[in-house]
């Protein structure tokens, strides 16, 4: 290493159990300056404690100013297709002051960039961004600091725009970000603290961009796991049991054995074929034969809410205020409903990858994962490698939406790489990813609630099995209230998990038609009567915004009109949807044709981003709304690819129209997943509207809609 | 059986050894290292596959090597002329036409090939041409404003 006069004091040596790849860093010539952090150098880090748990205490670098006038930017999470690699930047750059096309992002590599709990739960903009813009201020207040030794003026007399720094009175005297880092390595750690830019003073934040990946994304160049080559590398297919409680009664693997250029694995559950062509190895598997014990399933597809009601062993009162049985004397018209929503697949277009290397003590693996850094603890332990001896790299990750949180493929396929000693590619066909997936859970909902004649409402009883609680605040006024939820001991015959929001769209769908159900009977019009009982004013903003967007004109329902509408609550946003809908009476069939959806989510890092993120939880909560649907018997899952699980297509959407609602006083919310969370509702009651009869059970599919007619 | 095989790809005459029955992804990802086409499905239900045979959009995931013997395969690698990108992948980037990227080469190629027969589709049509290409994320309008803002040009 380059030794540099300007380190002084604060130089800090880095030995090599820190967390960050010190050969990586510094193999990169012509000079750069790295800026390192601890866990106490960072004040927005201060309080947040699910980012906080299990933090590690190393010093990391954000960034890297290198002598070419790039900057590299690291951060622990990752790509999924939902921008975070825009938004970010945005943040760096204009914390930096330096031009948005000047940074580079490295995202999602446990050896060089600083720790993350994960990419979920809607974090990146709310929790990750303000400790980004804090380092990023704080970096260019050390760029300051060298630049003021080397202009020999102080440091107050100094001022940074766009990768230049110069002084305010003579601005000859300057030099760029780029020069300062020439021909030598600067280390420098922070002191002190940085004041973060006000909304007025944004340049790039707040503005419009559009991805910055998208060059490589249209090219074919991004590369995913599943894109990554090794010298060597074989491609692995794992044995599968038929169904998720059979067990291995028999197996016989002679059809491998003398099967050219082909590895057979056997070590305990662990069967697999292995091949340097991944189709060779598809086919070998097929080779193999086996015997399976099933035991009889206990219920299937029609008869899984049940099931679950049974199943219920606790019930936890979250929430509560004034007296349910009082609000039952007050009230007039009362409404007594049951909801039930099924399991979905998350169903991202690229399955779930991972390739595995390890030399010597050192395991290397590639994978598409929403945690990467979970998921490198994980793999330690499942080859038994401390944990810093395991690096997990992300790239480009084909979507997630909860469903790339667990890494299965990522621990067989560094169990395959340590028991064969090559590098090894372990990609789920389909199938595969239907069968491992953890799918939104089946849930019901029962709520009791009423209204006065004149539509207020009076008391609101609502009862949650399986789904949580995510999503169900009350944010209407309503006197006397009791959210329960109830379930326990998962009843599940498979794995269920994190799906886009999770539990959310089940609480929305089932309150949000409740809602208008209550307001039909009053004979009110279902914003009318939701307004009536909104005082919170980002929630009414969001309300009147997509109903100013809209068009909407007040009418009882049903009108005819096919018109609906829903609002919901999560990650800190409020959205509120309205759809139009057609359903043919004869078919049942529902064409959604126009879908607005108002946002509230505090200050926008990226409006085109966040713009995005609407338009796709739309398109994507169409899916769920009338057409995914998992079929199985007990833990046999009957839905193996797309042709028996319809998600979205191109003919089924509808005009999107967006509106972000204007705030800058509150803080940036999650963009990645409210928009999501009315779809069910919204198009439930865009359904009554057009044909007066209503659907209580997601997706909404043709045979639902005929049997609601029947019922009347 | 194994077999040679003479075809254009990208331009580029190519002449592989392969077992004809192999199919055409797995030959492009694995044996020449063009990991721009995406496995999703395997049974031509999703469309992350497509790429173009004798300018027709196929799915590579089911289509064998034999029957590429004398023909020309594009591939989303092979779009892009010295450098330039092809006025479909700039509308793409422009109308932010993507997410994750997964399914964005088997989009672009099979509008490719719809604008190729159809220089200027109707949005129905264009509706009824991308059908078969599944999208998780949600990108659909802006595919189709990025298939019609190349059409008119």
């Amino acid at each position: 290493m380059i030794e540099d006069k300007y380190i002084g004091e604060e130089f800090i040596d880095i030995i090599s159990s820190q967390p960050f790849n010190r050969r990586e860093f510094m193999k990169k010539t012509g000079g750069a300056i790295i800026v390192l952090f601890t866990l106490g150098d960072i004040s927005a880090l201060e309080g947040m404690e699910p980012q906080r748990r299990g933090r590690p205490e190393d010093i990391n670098a954000y960034f890297r100013i290198e002598a070419t006038g790039r900057i590299t930017c690291l951060v622990g999470k990752v790509e999924l297709g939902q921008g975070a690699i825009t938004a970010l930047a945005q943040m760096a750059a204009d914390e930096l002051d330096v031009s948005m096309e000047s940074i580079d992002m490295v995202m999602g590599d446990t050896d060089i960039c600083p720790w993350d709990s994960g990419t979920w739960g809607s974090q990146t903009i709310r929790f990750t961004g303000p400790v980004l813009r804090e380092a990023a201020a704080k970096t260019r207040a050390v760029l300051i600091e060298i630049a003021a030794e080397q202009l020999k003026v102080p440091i107050e007399r100094l001022t940074a725009k766009n990768g230049v720094i110069f002084e305010e009175s003579n601005s000859d005297n300057r030099i760029t970000y780029s020069q300062l880092a020439k021909g030598k390595i600067i280390e420098r750690r922070v002191k002190g603290k940085v004041d973060l830019k006000n909304v007025s003073e944004f340049n790039i934040m707040g503005k419009p961009f559009l991805r910055v990946d998208s060059h490589e994304k249209v090219t074919g160049k991004a590369k995913y796991a599943g894109d990554i080559r090794l010298p060597g590398m074989l491609y692995a297919k794992i044995l599968r049991p038929p169904s998720h409680d059979a067990k291995l009664k028999s197996v016989d693997v002679s059809g491998v054995k003398n099967l050219e250029g082909v590895t057979l694995v056997q070590e305990d559950d662990l069967i697999a074929v292995l091949h340097n062509n991944p189709d060779n190895a598809e086919a070998a598997l097929s080779k193999i034969k086996t015997q399976y014990d099933s035991p009889e399933a206990q219920f299937d597809d029609k008869t899984i809410h049940e099931h679950l009601l049974n199943s219920a062993e606790s019930r936890r009162v979250v929430d509560e205020k004034g007296d349910i049985k009082n609000g039952e004397k007050l009230a007039d018209i009362s409404t007594e409903e049951t909801y039930f929503d099924n399991y979905f697949a998350h169903a991202t277009i690229e399955t779930h990858t991972a390739l595995a290397n390890i030399e010597g003590d050192k395991a290397t693996v590639w994978v598409s994962t929403q945690g990467p850094f979970v998921i490198k603890d994980q793999i330690a332990e499942a080859i038994g490698f401390p944990s810093e001896k395991v690096r997990v790299i992300t790239p480009f990750v084909g979507g997630g939406f909860g469903g790339k949180s667990p890494g299965r493929q990522a621990l067989e396929a560094a169990k395959l790489a340590k028991i064969t000693g090559k590098p090894v590619q372990v990609a789920w066909t389909r199938a595969e990813e239907f069968f491992y997936d953890t799918y939104r859970p089946a849930a019901v909902i029962k709520i009791k609630s009423g209204t006065t004649k004149s539509g207020d409402i009076t008391f609101f009883d609502y009862n949650v099995y399986y789904a949580g609680t995510r999503g169900a605040e009350l944010f209407y006024e309503i006197p006397n209230y009791a959210l329960v939820s109830l379930g326990g001991r998962s009843a599940h015959p498979f794995a269920t998990g994190a799906w886009r929001a999770p539990g959310n769209s089940t609480n929305t769908f089932a309150r949000e038609c409740q809602i208008d159900i209550m307001a039909s009977k009053a004979g009110i019009d279902p914003v009318e009567f939701r307004l009536k009982h909104i005082k919170d004013k980002r929630v009414r903003n969001a309300l009147e915004a997509a109903a100013d967007k809209f068009g909407w004109s007040p009418k009882k329902t049903p009108s005819g009109r096919g018109w609906g509408v829903a609002m919901g609550t999560d990650v800190g946003s409020y959205v509120a949807h309205i759809a139009e809908v057609e359903v043919d009476k004869n078919t049942g069939r529902v064409q959604v044709k126009r879908i607005v959806c108002a946002q509230e989510m505090g200050i926008v890092i990226n409006p085109q981003g966040a713009t995005i993120q609407i338009e796709g939880c739309i398109n994507m909560g169409l899916g769920y709304a009338l057409t995914e649907e998992m079929r199985y018997r007990g833990g046999e899952i009957f839905n193996t690819n797309f042709d028996t699980y319809e998600i979205t297509r191109f003919s089924m959407t509808p005009k999107i129209e967006t509106v972000i609602v204007d705030n800058k006083e509150t803080s940036p919310q999650g963009g990645g997943e409210p928009a999501i969370i009315c779809m069910g509702g919204v198009i439930a009651n865009a359904v009554y509207d057009a044909i007066g009869a209503r659907v209580f059970q997601l997706p909404i599919t043709p045979e639902r809609i005929k049997e609601a007619m029947k019922r009347g | 059986m194994k077999e040679t095989i003479n075809f254009k790809l990208n331009g580029k005459s190519t002449r592989l050894t392969v077992d004809g029955e192999r199919m055409l992804l797995w030959v492009l990802r694995t044996d020449l290292d063009l990991t721009g086409t995406k496995f999703g499905c395997g049974i031509s239900a999703c469309g992350a596959c497509t790429v173009l045979v004798d300018n027709e959009a196929v799915r590579s995931c089911q289509f064998p090597m034999k029957y590429v013997n004398g023909k020309e395969v594009i591939t989303i690698e092979g779009l892009a002329k010295n450098g330039d990108l092809h006025p479909l992948q700039k509308a793409f980037r422009e109308h932010d036409a993507l997410q994750c990227g997964f399914c964005t080469p088997g989009m672009i190629l099979t509008a490719y090939s719809l604008l190729l027969k159809n220089p200027n589709p109707s949005r129905d049509e264009i509706i009824d041409g991308m059908n078969d290409n599944l999208c998780r994320c949600g990108a659909h309008n802006r595919i189709i404003q990025a298939i019609e803002t190349t059409s008119k040009k």
